[in-house]
């Protein structure tokens, strides 16, 4: 079967090159035991005898089968290993090639935080934080990396969040947001109280495997349908950590939602703010309404960019959220990878707003220079 | 057509009523279930949602709430704040009894024809403007299109109910014979926001009744998401689906994200031939309480230009959820051009039932208008 794409009006590439900064790159292994060395004995063992252990049917796959291999471009093979393993490669592809100044690292290799062992989960995340450093940020210190976790141990994960907090090659705490309940549940306020200590904002990339099904009707049947719920568990996210008072409680705490498109945020916005005030005599932990909380704690990135008919609607949409707010990615090497120089060519927005948006709202988040 | 007091006629495409208790059900049993709820002490049981607590705000402006008993259990009410007080001309009941979400097919469908058999007879007897929804056991599609096909002869039924958050996603083929049952009878699809009790999102169970209203909306996005990739209007072309208390305003951007991953993976569903928004601009329709926007910044208008489409909107007061005062029901200008399709011409090319009502009521206005 082959690929088939829509009929769609062509773009030029933008002129000018821009220098950005790209919040969501997903580094790979060259082969699947390239992680063994940075685990010790005790759980490479486990590994090697058991390995993964899910609340899915599948031990090495999701339950959709995506469009492509590795769910990445065609073109992001390198000559050995899978998309996104080949420091090299990507950086002539994308570091050099797209002119990226910093990349966010997103390892979503194994998922420690989807284990169910939880001390096999705590093991590979520290492994997994070692083996970015080693394979990818100290050979090119452009790319910096996240400190993985395992949500579901909070104690584990303040062990690493610790031990990783001098570090400032770690810009951020990564965790997945399809936990094994709403994240803004007090189970997981530990993990916060941590974020905030260490001065680091949470990542929370799409994903995550909790044994819900995607929807409040069952699992979808498609991938395309599959791949869509990103959208709702974002929402679901957003509406849990807000409506528990986590930024109440965590007044320093920053969350960056990636890989969830940001056209969904301005009515969540408004329903949250419409109903809240209906139904505030249950949450009167909370002082400020729902979107003032989102304003003032939540990061978007922009990939994948949602595609209104008309370019300016998506400029509406981005004053809407906070041009301050929003910060670029690209989610190399995948598929659905936006390419900074078309992604530039939809914006309707001031040059002051698109160089925040590419690169200043994260440079400041993270504090590069 | 008398004109409401937007200054045209309406169609009010959500009200609700609700059973007083389980007892006033009893009735409408045969005698077998009569029996079984009388010596198991069903009949003692409210069978009130979780997700639907009868005191809260939402659940019943104060000026819609009864001296007693649950909100929507009195036609008085119904009449003067729905009916008479917006000058409706119709207005679509909703009966969602808590009884449909029992594990029990069996027991979901007794309560289901009682329900139906029950609102005929209090509300649609006594009151020739009321139309009503069909409950039906959404988890058992056998005995829902049983339930359908009992009922559809009654032409005060003008569409099917199912709920947002179901037991399984409402493109599966599962249901396509409510479907074609519903296709058959020139009844839509009244998806109505609530469940029958799942986790209310991915993320599993929240702690707030707020958060799972909240979750609503995004049920409702699943739903549309599924409805088109399953290919249920490809193989009903007639089929129409109405989001009840949906919150409107998350679908934008929805078909915009839709349409984005439809483009890179459509080969995974081969059927959907065409973009996801121009298959929904066809097929689904919203009610419009309540309307999900910022404080003073109308967006009904955006809504219709962004979806390209003035036929996708029925008003609705959602009566006697308080999410408006006084009469602001409608959040647009009655004087601009899309208020009489919003307001009554939409739902009559939605509800072929409602058309029919009005042709054998006012025979001449035909002849006048041609």
């Amino acid at each position: 079967m082959s690929m088939v794409t829509a009929e769609r009006r062509p773009q030029a590439a933008a002129r000018q090159k821009l220098t950005v900064i790209d919040c969501d790159i997903h580094p790979g292994f060259s082969t699947p035991d390239e992680i063994y060395p940075f685990l010790p004995e005790r759980w490479r063992e486990h590994v090697k005898t058991f390995g993964g252990h899910y609340r899915q049917a599948f031990a090495d796959t999701l339950s959709h089968p995506r469009m492509a291999p590795e769910v990445s471009r065609a073109d992001s093979w390198p000559p050995k290993g899978p998309p996104g393993s080949d420091l090299a490669f990507m950086r002539a592809q994308h570091l050099d090639g797209n002119n990226v100044e910093y990349g966010m690292l997103m390892p979503l290799n194994r998922g420690p935080g989807n284990q169910r062992n939880l001390g096999y989960g705590a093991a590979l995340a520290t492994a997994v934080n070692d083996w970015q450093i080693a394979k990818w940020v100290t050979p090119e210190p452009r790319l910096n990396a996240s400190i993985v976790v395992t949500q579901e141990d909070p104690q584990a994960a303040i062990a690493e969040i610790e031990a990783r907090a001098d570090d400032r090659r770690f810009a951020q705490i990564m965790l997945p947001p399809r936990s094994l309940e709403p994240l803004g549940r007090k189970r997981y306020w530990p993990i916060y109280e941590a974020a905030v200590a260490a001065n680091r904002p949470l990542a929370l990339h799409v994903g995550g495997i909790n044994g819900y099904p995607a929807t409040a009707s069952g699992y979808p049947s498609y991938y395309i349908e599959e791949q869509h719920t990103n959208v709702q568990g974002m929402q679901a996210l957003v509406t849990s950590l807000v409506l528990e008072g986590v930024f109440e409680q965590f007044q320093k705490l920053k969350v960056v939602l990636v890989e969830g498109g940001i056209a969904w945020m301005p009515a969540l916005k408004w329903r949250l703010d419409k109903h809240y005030k209906r139904l505030k005599a249950e949450v009167p932990h909370l002082k400020r309404l729902p979107s003032e909380y989102i304003h003032d704690h939540i990061w978007l990135t922009t990939q994948p960019l949602d595609e209104p008919d008309v370019d300016s609607d998506l400029a509406e949409v981005f004053e809407q959220v906070g041009c301050d707010r929003i910060m670029f990615s690209t989610d190399y090497p995948h598929w659905d990878f936006d390419d900074p120089k078309f992604v530039l060519g939809k914006l309707a927005l001031s040059q002051e707003k698109q160089q925040a948006i590419f690169s200043g709202n994260a440079k400041a988040l993270y504090g590069l220079k | 057509m008398q004109n409401s007091i937007f200054g045209h006629p309406a169609i009010d495409c959500d009200v609700h009523i609700a059973v007083p208790s389980t007892a006033a059900l009893m009735p409408y049993l045969d005698a077998y279930w009569f029996d079984a709820f009388r010596t198991r002490g069903i009949d003692r049981v409210s069978f009130n949602l979780t997700g639907d607590p009868p005191n809260t705000p939402l659940a019943a402006r104060p000026d819609w709430r009864p001296k007693s008993g649950k909100p929507g259990t009195d036609l008085e009410l119904l009449r003067s704040g729905a009916l008479d007080g917006f000058g409706s001309s119709f207005a679509i009941a909703n009966c969602l009894f808590g009884g449909m979400a029992l594990h029990s097919d069996d027991l979901a469908a007794v309560f289901c024809k009682a329900v139906n058999d029950w609102v005929a007879e209090e509300w649609l007897d006594r009151e020739p403007r009321l139309r009503a929804s069909i409950l039906v056991p959404q988890q058992a599609p056998e005995l829902a299109v049983a339930e359908i096909e009992r009922r559809a002869g009654d032409k005060r039924f003008v569409q099917v109910s199912l709920l947002a958050m179901g037991t399984e996603l409402l493109g599966r083929r599962g249901y396509w014979p409510i479907y074609e049952a519903a296709v058959r009878h020139g009844l839509p699809i009244g998806v109505h926001a609530g469940g029958l009790y799942h986790h209310p999102t991915l993320n599993g169970w929240g702690s707030f009744f707020l958060e799972d209203y909240v979750a609503n909306s995004f049920a409702f996005e699943n739903q549309v998401v599924s409805l088109v990739s399953e290919g249920a209007f490809a193989k009903f072309p007639e089929l129409k689906v109405v989001l009840i208390e949906s919150g409107v305003t998350w679908m934008p951007a929805a078909l915009w994200r839709f349409n984005k991953t439809w483009r890179g993976v459509r080969s995974e569903v081969p059927w959907v031939k065409r973009t996801p928004v121009e298959i929904v601009r066809q097929h689904i329709r919203l009610t419009t309480q309540p309307f999900d926007e910022p404080d003073g910044v109308p967006r009904l208008e955006r809504f219709v230009e962004q979806m390209n489409s003035d036929k996708m909107l029925l008003f609705s007061t959602d009566f006697p959820h308080w999410h408006f005062d006084a009469t602001d029901a409608f959040p647009l200008s009655p004087s601009s051009p899309l208020a009489a399709k919003i307001l009554f011409e939409n739902a009559l090319e939605t509800y072929p039932r409602l058309a029919e009502s009005i042709a054998e009521k006012e025979p001449a206005s035909k002849e006048l208008s041609s």
